[in-house]
């Protein structure tokens, strides 16, 4: 009897999912590289065609948040989408998302000047069904705001992402996930002198329907990769010092 | 009702229009030049060039020897053709029916028109003397048929009307060249003694045949008018403009609302017909007061959307104030392009840059915040990183540079290098820690240096020794060194960005 229990909430539970928005994983879902991160993620999938939001306070945090998401804009651009980066004062320098497996010139950038414009230009842009992503920079959002944009998503299934700077006081909202991304120490292979790979410290902090965590990972020959995941092995190579 | 056409001559038509567009050529001796098998032949010459000797077809060395201080204008190849199509379109205003004549000359189907003028004799006078006064020398004739009033224009006597009906008589006195044959035949007619067509008219009509050929029967037939001759009258472009006035005046944002829907309708319509989008469009609402608001919208690509341009005009209807009410508007379009039609898909797939949907939602964009907002970025030929990329603002745009990628560049990379304090070994080490923001950063791992040179061509400068460098936090930094280490200054070590 209890595994008849079991196998009954496992399907309510899905029909909740359902309900919710989140849809079944199948063939048209996309696979983010993301690992054992996925199973927080309710069907065991990426959410898409929702709104991500990024916590972040320093200068170093925001360039190890804007790797994350370039590694998984890397699948969400790969059938030829582009994307739209909204921001006052972006620092986002495209020739390095080429490392990241993106085309520079695929992405959108709109500048704008005041704070204000930059929600409204997000919601006109979540309208628009032809984007792969939408990425904005915002100082704070409320959470009115935030189910504008919810409400955007919804009807056009775009995936938005939110770069919250001024995270000191982290108010409710309607996204599906907040993240907080920051550095980790590289490891260079085989130890190599010099700089590793990007390495991160990714925290789930809150995911609709998941369950939160926190892993480390790092973006290694245009896939992510588990900190600890076995390296291959190289053998040290005995360097003669000459002269 | 028998048809009545005019033809009218301009003898000098080049000299004229330039004379018009530059009066102090007036007098002047100069001669209008078109480059031909390597050297100069006359097109135009002026009068007072004329008197002098010099005729048109003439090499320009051959004019100069004749006048050395001959002005010389490049004439354009066409350009006549165009001149006359715009005294055509502006003859409109006397027929529906006109059509340029080349090389120097225009038809009017004058048929049901020269009693609005009162009479043939006044209309004519009209129209020769509005081409007199803006500058032309003109000869009109007027007949039934078009070979007639071509003949009479230039062979006449003036005032050149001839009668309904009286063409037959005309055509006795008339010599060869009046009857538009090509001057081989012309040259045979007169060598045979046949200086005027009445001699040769009425000879039988297979000994013509067999001795001048099929023209000189078709030319001899337009003239009496026994053949038939269509022109081609001249269609000018109608502006992509829709007016809609109203009975009451309109106060209310509803009402322009509706205004505009049915003026962006219609407008639209026709340009779907057309195959066209507009690029530019302007909506004017005339007020009570005699005062004008309007309203300006542009896009990024050629658009006959009406829901996308109404978006586009929505974001500012909230300026127009309509004060005592509005009583027309209109809506014009002064920039058409042709629209590339793209291929439909069968679903809506997430298209790239190509998608109609972002190239409307940039123009949303744009209208609401501004020029200059929306841009993206292409790989320029540079190693200095602040000029490796260039910005573009289309979203078609495409080059043939490549992005570099053989080094590491920094994700977000400071808009100006910030003065960092650097404690390093010399000569070429990367450093040991630096304070940034009063925050010392230990350096654990670093890699450098890469040696950016300032490109001594555009910019003065010196050199960056940039390395990439890791603290103990496992934050990555972009620093380089200016130039070499001299004893004096301070600062000399710089952060410019930031890595993942």
């Amino acid at each position: 009897m209890p595994a008849e229990r079991a196998a009954i909430i496992a399907g309510l539970q899905k029909d909740i999912l359902l309900l919710q928005g989140f849809k079944q994983a199948n063939s048209t879902s996309v696979d983010m590289g993301l690992g054992r991160i996925t199973a927080a993620f309710p069907n065991e999938t990426f959410p898409t065609g929702v709104i991500h939001e990024f916590v972040n306070t320093e200068a170093e945090h925001v360039a190890a948040t804007a790797g994350f998401i370039s590694g998984l804009l890397n699948t969400l651009m790969k059938s030829g989408g582009a994307c739209i980066w909204i921001s006052t004062c972006r620092t986002l320098f495209p020739p390095a998302l080429k490392a990241f497996g993106i085309a520079p010139e695929r992405i959108i950038f709109v500048d704008l000047e005041r704070e204000k414009d930059i929600l409204w230009a997000m919601e006109e842009a979540l309208k628009c069904e032809g984007l792969a992503a939408v990425i904005g920079e915002v100082k704070e959002i409320s959470f009115t705001a935030s189910r504008r944009l919810q409400l955007a998503v919804e009807q056009s299934r775009v995936t938005g992402f939110i770069l919250r700077r001024k995270a000191a006081a982290l108010n409710t909202t309607t996204c599906v996930a907040r993240w907080r991304i920051t550095p980790l120490a590289s490891e260079p292979e085989g130890g190599m002198p010099g700089v590793g790979f990007p390495r991160w410290n990714v925290e789930l902090l809150k995911i609709r329907n998941g369950k939160p965590g926190e892993w480390q990972i790092e973006w290694f020959s245009g896939r992510f990769r588990f900190a600890d995941e076995q390296l291959p092995i190289v053998q040290p190579v005995l360097i003669r010092k000459i002269g | 009702m028998s048809r009545r056409f005019i033809s009218i001559w301009f003898p000098h038509l080049m000299t004229d229009w330039l004379i018009r567009c530059r009066p102090a050529l007036r007098d002047q001796v100069f001669v209008l030049a078109l480059p031909d098998h390597g050297r100069m032949i006359v097109t135009a010459a002026s009068m007072a060039a004329q008197a002098q000797g010099i005729t048109k077809g003439m090499a320009v060395a051959d004019a100069r020897a004749i006048i050395g201080s001959l002005q010389v204008i490049d004439d354009k190849q066409g350009q006549s053709g165009r001149i006359l199509n715009a005294l055509g379109e502006w003859a409109i205003r006397f027929t529906p029916v006109a059509a340029a004549d080349l090389p120097d000359g225009l038809i009017l189907d004058a048929t049901g028109c020269a009693h609005l003028w009162g009479g043939e004799q006044l209309y004519m006078e009209d129209i020769v003397s509005r081409l007199t006064r803006i500058g032309y020398q003109v000869r009109a004739g007027m007949a039934d048929t078009i070979g007639a009033a071509w003949a009479v224009a230039r062979f006449g006597s003036i005032p050149a009307i001839v009668p309904a009906g009286e063409q037959s008589s005309v055509l006795m006195e008339m010599p060869p060249a009046a009857l538009r044959l090509e001057p081989g035949i012309c040259e045979r007619l007169i060598k045979l003694g046949l200086c005027q067509a009445g001699s040769f008219a009425g000879m039988p009509r297979a000994v013509l045949r067999r001795r001048f050929g099929q023209e000189l029967l078709m030319r001899l037939d337009q003239f009496t008018g026994l053949e038939n001759e269509v022109i081609q009258p001249l269609l000018p472009v109608e502006p992509y403009q829709e007016r809609l006035p109203c009975l009451e005046p309109i106060v209310t944002r509803t009402g322009i609302e509706i205004a505009l829907g049915r003026l962006l309708e219609t407008l639209c319509q026709r340009l779907c017909q057309e195959e066209k989008g507009l690029r530019r469009a302007q909506f004017k609402c005339y007020k009570v007061d005699g005062g004008v608001e309007q309203l300006d919208i542009g896009t990024g690509h050629p658009s006959h959307n009406v829901n996308h341009l109404f978006r586009l005009f929505e974001l500012s209807i909230a300026a127009i104030k309509p004060d005592l009410g509005i009583e027309l508007f209109i809506l014009e379009a002064p920039v058409v392009e042709d629209v590339r039609p793209l291929q439909e898909t069968f679903w809506n797939a997430a298209g790239g840059l190509e998608d109609v949907n972002i190239a409307e939602l940039i123009d949303r964009l744009e209208s609401k915040t501004g020029k200059g907002t929306v841009h993206r970025y292409l790989p320029a030929e540079h190693h200095w990183p602040e000029w490796s990329v260039k910005p573009v603002s289309s979203l078609n745009e495409k080059t043939t540079a490549l992005w570099k990628t053989g080094r590491p560049r920094p994700i977000q990379l400071l808009p100006e290098p910030e003065p960092i304090e650097v404690a390093a070994p010399i000569p070429d080490y990367p450093p040991m820690h630096f304070r940034y923001k009063n925050k010392v950063h230990k350096v654990k791992k670093a890699d450098g240096p890469e040696r950016i040179e300032s490109e001594w061509w555009l910019r003065e400068g010196q050199h960056r020794d940039y390395y990439v460098v890791e603290d103990e936090a496992g934050s990555r930094y972009w620093l380089f060194r200016l130039g070499h280490y001299t004893g004096h200054k301070s600062y000399t070590w710089f952060i410019h960005g930031f890595f993942a």
